[in-house]
């Protein structure tokens, strides 16, 4: 019962916020509910009882790219006002029939799923520890992790390149 | 309200990327637009984590931190072009930046 209020209470602080995300008219604002977003995705992977990950997505997420969000939009001049869009070629017939079609799959989806529901093995308790998830990075999944760590040794000297002023 | 299954957090994962979708199609601020994008990824890790616990199965764990440190990476190059642009341009609006379209 608890996990269940849990999952509901969490889905929907993130997708409001997701929300508030997306229509803030303030930058600082969007980053702001950003963080919360956030965190509020690591509490439910806290509650999966998957804490590696939840401490991972607090890090890396919360400490590392939201910060860097906000250093940007603070270089970045905010009080020009952003101009209105108006897009000439805008199609909202051909978006809202599809946005309707998505909608309706979903709901197919979802009243499916409650008249036959999937068998599914009971959620494992300790797939989510660190022994786990690091055995499988370590042996399994070896030169994948090292070609990550080479992606961010390449994206951060990309990342001083693109940013400095001359080189 | 019964147990909560993969559904469940399939439709809340469908649902976050659809607005991370949203915020994409209708923000002209490219910051705000990367921000859609980190909800995506969001959205696709939940799943990812999801279906690792269901089957019992760390390897979705696995990819989810190969989601995030790629995440982290976009975000380091993206906002590198942001203010690269921004420094040439004075500007962050997505309409503007044409430059390369033909």
């Amino acid at each position: 019962m608890a996990e269940v209020v849990t999952f509901y209470a969490l889905s929907v602080i993130i997708l409001a916020f997701g929300l508030l995300v997306v229509t803030a008219r303030n930058t600082i604002y969007s980053i702001l509910f950003l963080i919360v977003d956030f965190l509020a995705v690591a509490l439910l992977y806290a509650a999966m009882n998957s804490l590696l990950l939840a401490m991972i997505q607090v890090l890396v997420y919360v400490g590392g790219i939201v910060v860097l969000y906000l250093f940007v939009v603070i270089l970045v001049n905010l009080k020009r006002p952003s101009e209105q869009h108006v897009d000439p070629g805008r199609k909202s017939v051909i978006g809202g029939v599809m946005a309707a079609a998505v909608l309706a799959e979903l709901t197919v989806i979802g009243v499916y799923n409650a008249i036959r529901p999937s068998v599914v093995p009971g959620a494992a308790t300790d797939v989510g520890s660190v022994e786990k998830v690091g055995m499988a990075l370590f042996t399994n999944y070896l030169i994948p992790f090292e070609v990550a760590s080479m992606l961010l040794l390449v994206a951060m000297v990309g990342a001083i390149i693109l940013a400095k002023r001359e080189l | 309200m019964g147990a909560i299954t993969p559904t469940h957090y399939v439709l809340l994962s469908a649902a976050l990327f659809m607005i991370g979708v949203f915020g994409v199609l209708t923000r002209r601020n490219i910051i705000v637009i990367f921000m859609s994008i980190e909800l995506i990824l969001n959205a696709v890790n939940i799943n990812l984590m999801a279906f690792s616990n269901q089957w019992g199965n760390s390897n979705g764990q696995v990819f989810a931190i190969f989601v995030i440190a790629v995440a982290a990476a976009e975000a380091a190059v993206g906002l590198g072009i942001i203010l690269a642009f921004y420094r040439n341009k004075e500007t962050v609006n997505i309409d503007e930046m044409n430059v390369m379209r033909w």
